[in-house]
């Protein structure tokens, strides 16, 4: 809990601008949502709709011996009973994963995790639907679950993925990046080094809104149409069509508003897929919306890193190189959402925003009994452990060379000059400018001042802890050469009309669930074309009407769509540059550009609005030669490089002594994502990200009993912050563009869920300094507290 | 089982399962989606809505239960195309992002101006712990509530000058 502080607010932003361009400004997608008109999945309404509830395993590991749905079939108002036979049957059983694993739709011979789906029922009403669920009888023969992941990979552990031919352990990749000998040689020669076990536990992004589907199949035209929880519309589509087999032009994928994502909206659950059978086998629109339990239990769960972490440096404080071992958990399919060429993810940036001279990772991925996933949780894949990785380790750095961790950072930083930097393991960084933004979270938090009331706190036995974290993230995947996922390149479309009046629509291939897609858009092409957010409409998630792309996801929208919104309307204000040289009787060459209008060099008084310009495309009279009536234009962006944002937090806690208890007083955050384009928007986007953040450190953990149940089930167990866990939060920012994005923006969806878990974790043992502790695992509860100040810390799994 | 209540103002009779939620009633029978279903623990309070002017969690009341009484939603608060000064300030000060939990937050919120016209951060913050938002971190819901303090003060300080 905080501090409640009786302060009264009663000075606000100045929001109510109108921007033609960048700048605070309202949303546009507020009107709706705030009169309980926004359309969620769940919202959608068709006549004869029927309902679809999924049976699901109680077990983590059991055979499935036999099923019995006749009971269920006779109930009340039961359309269908599906089991993983009838699917078997129509070639439907299995599906690929975004990481070219496969996963049971329904389990045909076994089941690998509780909560894992093995029949389902659709119903006149979700009543009946889940009525019928407790009349299906299924008898399992139990086997040995495979929970601890240090154990998944021994000689005598049951073996998971019988379904995979010749599988006879446990173990999905392995993975390196680095120079392991060069790392070697420079630890041989370091002063010191500091090694650590870090362990990042398994976290669910838990969207307010759960995921969901309505199918609608026609069998006369063959059609689908399917309003689904998707992050990613375009990639759905296409898989729909490779799984299902219905051709892709005869799917339409909806997503309509969207209640929160955080990448949990990512993937293809099987849910998704059993609406559209249930559709196809019953002849009406189905749908099918999963509680909470079945959310936090079955779908995408986050990270479950457990990292070796090792530093070397100089006496001085010179970090020289990195090196980690990492083991990852990732269930019972690999699910993981990352570029098929990153097993990892974006793991390879764990060397952070230090110029060392070495690095090297070793990575083994493994099966467990556990839901499939490694998706998100608004993690720009695998960043977040990364960074935790670094910052952590230069913290632990910090306390052996009994240095203040401010300074190791600024000593080791990235130097402005050395942009575009090329790390050691192979990443490059486009552009970054450290210690401003370290300099300025110093200033706002009043870093010295802090630490010598530490210092007094610390000699009455207080408890009070200031931690920092430095990150660097890579996020906007991604180039297509090398970026795809299951063979689809990472480019984003953008299409945009000027209809003859002068107002515009520019259509999508992201999809907001949250982040302001329909105001930051419209600011872009306003920014590019002087037309006014408020004459602009964003279209986006609905295949039929939006061009193809590969969706909203690790931060990626404003790197890749933003900039195809930027380089579409430029392409929109060439053509219109040749009608306005015809309007105004002068070549291309003797016209300027002003927000918003064309004039003639020297005079300005000979002018065309964009709006005269799109009148006369449409118009009446001859345009130029070559040039074709309309004002429109269409790109596909594929970037040439990530974009990465930085960023300085500083966390300040106090402990109870008596209760162990862990309060964020503080916490300052300091964002550099390139341009700006809404304010408001990008200060929304951290402060949601800090709060998961505190969730993370301090609370969050979905874990699990030996038998592999999950004991994180619901919202009385799997605790998130509310109101009365987190501060009230100090941001600031610096602005140091991206070269190659077309207006210099960097992603922000993602930055303050990276970079908050360590500067509060960084905060908390710093708090318990004086106990001699170095190191202390997430959650950080009360009870894991009190254990760590008795010297009886255990990780958490 | 037949079940007559007032939602919004307006009466409606209809013939439902006993067993049947409020958020459910609210949002399969009278089309009413602006209240949404989250939790089904009472944690999340995604459901909130008043009933005789008390924020309730509609996903932890039978729709039986509310039989005889007025329900509010937030289908209910705007005055035609006039936003509630709630509502307002969510707009003004960027208090959602996603919009699913909004519903609940604005009905607790207003409930709490109603009783306490100028609450503090801390009465805010108390008033709203029993609710989870996941993209605002809640300082801009914070904001939001103050905003419509501030100015619903501003407006009645108006009307009285006006009077006088």
């Amino acid at each position: 809990m905080t501090d409640i502080q009786d302060k009264k607010l009663t000075e606000f932003d100045d929001n109510d601008q109108h921007p033609v361009g960048f700048g605070r400004m309202l949303r546009k997608e507020d009107a709706r949502l705030l009169r309980g008109r926004g359309r969620f999945v769940d919202d959608v309404q068709l006549p004869g709709m029927l309902h679809l509830a999924i049976l699901r395993s109680p077990f983590a590991h059991a055979n499935i011996v036999s099923i019995d749905t006749s009971a269920a079939e006779a109930s009340p108002g039961v359309k269908a009973v599906v089991t993983g036979e009838t699917l078997k049957g129509l070639g439907l059983a299995w599906m690929p994963t975004l990481s070219n694993d496969v996963q049971a739709v329904l389990a045909t011979d076994r089941v690998r995790f509780q909560g894992q789906e093995v029949a389902f029922v659709v119903a006149e009403d979700r009543y009946q639907a889940r009525d019928a669920l407790e009349l299906i009888d299924v008898e399992y023969d139990v086997l040995e679950p495979v929970v601890d992941v240090r154990k998944a990979l021994d000689p005598d552990a049951p073996v998971i993925r019988t379904d995979l031919e010749g599988k006879t352990d446990n173990h999905v990749f392995d993975w390196e990046t680095g120079d392991e000998e060069e790392t070697n040689r420079v630890f041989a020669s370091a002063d010191v080094i500091v090694k650590e076990d870090i362990v990042y536990p398994r976290v669910h992004p838990a969207p307010m809104e759960t995921c969901g589907s309505v199918a609608d199949f026609d069998p006369v035209e063959g059609r689908l149409r399917l309003w689904s929880t998707t992050q990613a519309p375009h990639a759905h589509r296409t898989l729909y069509a490779i799984v299902a087999g219905i051709p892709e032009h005869k799917i339409q994928v909806i997503a309509p508003d969207i209640g929160g994502g955080f990448g949990n909206k990512v993937p293809i659950y099987p849910g998704y897929v059993h609406s559209i059978v249930g559709s196809i086998v019953t002849g009406k629109p189905v749908k099918w919306m999963e509680d909470r339990s079945e959310n936090l239990i079955s779908t995408g769960f986050a990270r479950d890193y457990i990292m070796r972490a090792e530093i070397a440096a100089t006496a001085e404080g010179r970090i020289l190189a990195i090196r980690t071992n990492v083991l990852a958990d990732h269930g019972a399919f690999n699910g993981t959402a990352a570029p098929v060429k990153y097993p990892a993810g974006f793991f390879g940036v764990f060397t952070g925003s230090y110029d060392i001279q070495a690095a090297h990772c070793k990575m083994t991925a493994v099966y467990t009994n556990k839901a499939p996933g490694g998706v998100a949780y608004a993690c720009s894949f695998r960043i977040t452990e990364a960074v935790y990785l670094v910052e952590r380790i230069v913290d632990a750095l910090a306390y052996e060379l009994r240095m203040d961790p401010a300074e190791l950072r600024l000593k080791n930083f990235i130097q402005p000059e050395q942009f575009p930097y090329t790390t050691k393991t192979g990443w490059v960084y486009d552009s970054g400018n450290y210690e401003p933004t370290m300099r300025l979270a110093m200033e706002m938090a009043g870093y010295e001042e802090l630490r010598k009331e530490q210092e007094l706190k610390r000699a009455r036995g207080e408890l009070m802890g200031i931690g920092i974290s430095f990150f660097t993230e890579a996020v906007g995947a991604g180039p297509r050469k090398n970026m795809d996922i299951l063979g689809l390149g990472m480019a984003d479309g953008c299409e945009l009309r000027v209809h003859p009046t002068g107002k515009a629509v520019v259509r999508l291939s992201v999809k907001t669930q949250g982040q302001g897609h329909e105001t930051t858009f419209a600011q872009i092409i306003a920014e590019e074309l002087g037309i006014p957010p408020a004459d602009i409409d964003v279209l986006h998630g609905d295949t039929d009407n939006t061009p193809f792309g590969l969706g909203t996801y690790g931060s990626r929208s404003t790197p890749v769509s933003g900039a195809a919104a930027a380089l579409v309307a430029r392409k929109v204000r060439d053509k219109a540059k040749l009608i306005a040289s015809a309007m105004l009787e002068v070549s291309v060459a003797d016209l300027d550009w002003v927000k918003g209008a064309f004039q003639v060099k020297g005079d300005p008084g000979r002018s065309v609005t964009i709006q005269e310009i799109a009148f006369r495309a449409h118009g009446a009279g001859d345009l130029p030669d070559g040039v074709e009536g309309g004002l429109e234009a269409q790109i596909c962006y594929n970037p040439s490089n990530l974009t990465y944002p930085h960023g300085a937090y500083i966390c300040v806690v106090d402990i109870d002594p008596g209760t162990a208890e862990v309060k964020v007083r503080r916490f300052i955050a300091v964002d550099d994502c390139g341009t700006r384009i809404n304010p408001m928007i990008i200060e929304g986007q951290v402060h949601g990200g800090l709060t998961d953040g505190v969730g993370m450190a301090l609370m969050e953990m979905i874990s699990f009993d030996e038998d592999g149940n999950c004991l994180g089930a619901s919202l009385m167990d799997y605790l998130i912050p509310t109101a009365l866990e987190v501060p009230d939060w100090e941001t600031g920012y610096t602005v140091t563009p991206s070269p190659h994005h077309p207006i210099g923006a960097k992603g922000i969806g993602e930055s303050a869920t990276v970079g908050s878990p360590p500067a509060i974790v960084n905060a908390v043992v710093d708090a318990l300094k004086p106990f001699g502790i170095r190191h202390a695992d997430m959650p950080l509860t009360p009870s894991r507290v009190w254990d760590a100040m008795r010297g009886q810390a255990t990780p958490p799994i | 089982m037949q079940v007559t209540m007032t939602v919004n103002g307006t009466e409606y009779t209809r013939e439902i399962e006993g067993r049947m939620l409020l958020v459910h009633f609210l949002r399969d029978v009278l089309a009413l989606t602006g209240t949404h279903w989250g939790c089904d623990t009472s944690n999340c309070g995604v459901c909130v809505v008043w009933m005789d002017g008390e924020p309730v969690k509609s996903c932890t009341v039978l729709a039986a239960m509310a039989g005889g009484h007025e329900v509010r939603t937030v289908e209910g608060l705007a005055n035609g195309a006039e936003l509630d000064p709630i509502q307002e300030g969510f707009r003004q000060c960027h208090g959602l992002q996603c919009g699913f939990c909004t519903p609940g937050m604005l009905m607790t919120c207003r409930a709490l101006l109603d009783k306490n016209p100028d609450p503090t951060e801390g009465e805010i913050r108390e008033a709203i712990s029993g609710q989870i938002c996941r993209c605002t971190g809640y300082s801009s819901i914070i904001r939001s509530v103050r905003w419509a303090a501030v100015h619903e003060a501003a407006a009645v300080a108006t009307e009285e000058a006006v009077q006088a």
